[in-house]
């Protein structure tokens, strides 16, 4: 026995997993976001079949667990023959993940776009791609932020899958080392503070940016603390 | 490149029934138990008593904001560090139900803000006791108002529950690792639990609106929550 005790090197090992799982959040939310964008276009198309075939997707999505998908894409894909790493398979699942709820957030900020902005712009004569970009966008955005910071929460978390298929992040760094000393009570307990450390910020921001935009009349008619978004997943 | 061949996998039906089976339970008894702490949390945040609303502030935060996985962890592992020797299917039943009980805590809440304080004085002018004005003009139409979220909150918790199959609880994603490992068929067996994870969400959903029927007539005539 080298090691007995939880020490600096084991929290500077965690850290590094720490890094890792900021960098997963990051791929996720950038490759997650592009694909929710489509997502969110496709379900406000004027054409029924890409609004149902956009539907079918996030219904699907949203019907399997996270952690199936992950294992679909890293234990599945290589006997298809499509080798993948743990980064990518983790990658990629996120992506797939995120593209459904997100899409479906980003969806729901577009429909909230008052119908008049919408008819004023065909007024105005704007091309369709004009009133979606430069009149629809512009607003959706802005109600779309809140929701959007609170679901980057939802991602940092769920990277914590990504240790199942065996990429090492946080939470997978502390299996390692709890292996090694068997400590899993302290180890985790640190886990979690670390996840806590990086989740809280985001938590408390979105609930800002929420109550500015419901500004003061709404935020003095409700009790002071958070209006994050109902829906969230664990 | 092998060709898909769903055989093999199906063959084992019945280790996947007994899987979606344990996975049925898991989540039905996480769903009441986070139901009733979220309730319960959810008056104490609102409660006069500043220390109650903090530390049920503080469960909601903690909970919302590390992943479930090391929720689980932390749950199984203290449990036996403190010398609790508890069957896996209990703690995950425990982590659960915690884990839900924030999310639910925050549904609530809101269900309980909606709430019009001269709903609250007109029941009182009525003579109705405490008890009563909690349970029919406080409980009752909140529950009402967020009966969506809360459900879909809750078909979120059965399918987070895969994550049990980590500590070693037999549901439906641990049965299908075994089963991977058997006939070296991943990707048809993942897809075969994913369809199935799909067939149990739409079923929870199709119980959770009988459910809401049966619970708020009110809601079922007029088509909308009060």
């Amino acid at each position: 026995m080298l090691q007995t005790a939880f020490n600096a090197n084991h929290l500077l090992f965690l850290l590094q997993g720490a890094m890792w799982t900021l960098v997963l959040s990051l791929i996720a939310f950038i490759g997650g976001g592009l694909a929710a964008f489509l997502v969110a276009l496709a379900r406000v198309s004027p054409s029924r079949t890409v609004r149902t075939a956009t539907g079918l997707w996030v219904q699907l999505v949203q019907g399997s667990p996270l952690l199936v998908i992950m294992f679909l894409a890293y234990f599945g894909l290589p006997t298809l023959g499509i080798k993948v790493s743990a980064l990518l398979a983790a990658g990629a699942s996120l992506t797939v993940y995120v593209s459904a709820y997100l899409g479906e957030i980003w969806r729901a900020a577009i429909q909230a776009v008052p119908r008049p902005q919408w008819e004023a712009a065909e007024c105005l004569a704007l091309s369709k791609a004009q009133r979606m970009f430069k009149v629809v966008l512009p607003q959706a955005i802005r109600l779309a932020t809140p929701p959007t910071v609170g679901f980057m929460v939802q991602i940092v978390k769920n990277t914590s899958l990504a240790s199942v298929v065996g990429f090492v992040e946080l939470a997978r760094s502390g299996q390692i080392i709890n292996n090694s000393i068997f400590e899993p009570f302290i180890v985790y307990l640190v886990i979690a503070a670390i996840y806590f450390a990086i989740c809280y910020p985001l938590s408390v921001w979105s609930r800002r940016l929420e109550d500015r935009r419901a500004g003061p009349s709404r935020a003095a008619a409700t009790s002071p603390s958070s209006h994050e978004p109902l829906l969230s997943q664990s | 490149m092998t060709e898909l061949d769903f055989a093999t996998v199906l063959e084992r039906w019945p280790l996947f029934v007994d899987g979606a089976w344990v996975t049925i339970r898991l989540a039905l008894v996480a769903t009441l138990c986070g139901f009733v702490i979220g309730t319960l949390c959810a008056a104490g945040r609102r409660s006069r008593h500043a220390v109650l609303s903090r530390v049920c502030g503080g469960y909601v935060e903690l909970i919302r904001n590390t992943p479930l996985l090391v929720q689980i962890f932390l749950v199984y592992f203290g449990l036996s560090s403190l010398g609790l020797k508890l069957p896996a299917f209990t703690v995950a039943v425990i982590a659960l139900a915690v884990n839900a009980g924030a999310y639910a805590t925050e549904i609530m809440r809101a269900g309980f803000d909606s709430v019009n304080r001269s709903q609250l004085e007109a029941a009182e002018c009525l003579g109705l006791s405490r008890l009563q004005v909690y349970w029919h003009v406080v409980l009752f139409p909140a529950m009402e108002r967020v009966y969506p979220a809360l459900t879909s909150q809750f078909v979120l918790l059965m399918l987070a529950s895969s994550i049990c199959s980590q500590i070693s609880v037999e549901e439906l994603t641990a049965v299908a690792n075994h089963v991977q490992s058997d006939t070296y068929r991943p990707f048809e067996t993942f897809l075969v639990i994913g369809a199935g994870y799909i067939v149990l969400s739409l079923l929870m959903r199709l119980g959770f609106w009988g459910l809401g029927a049966l619970l708020f007539p009110r809601r079922r005539r007029l088509g909308t929550a009060l």
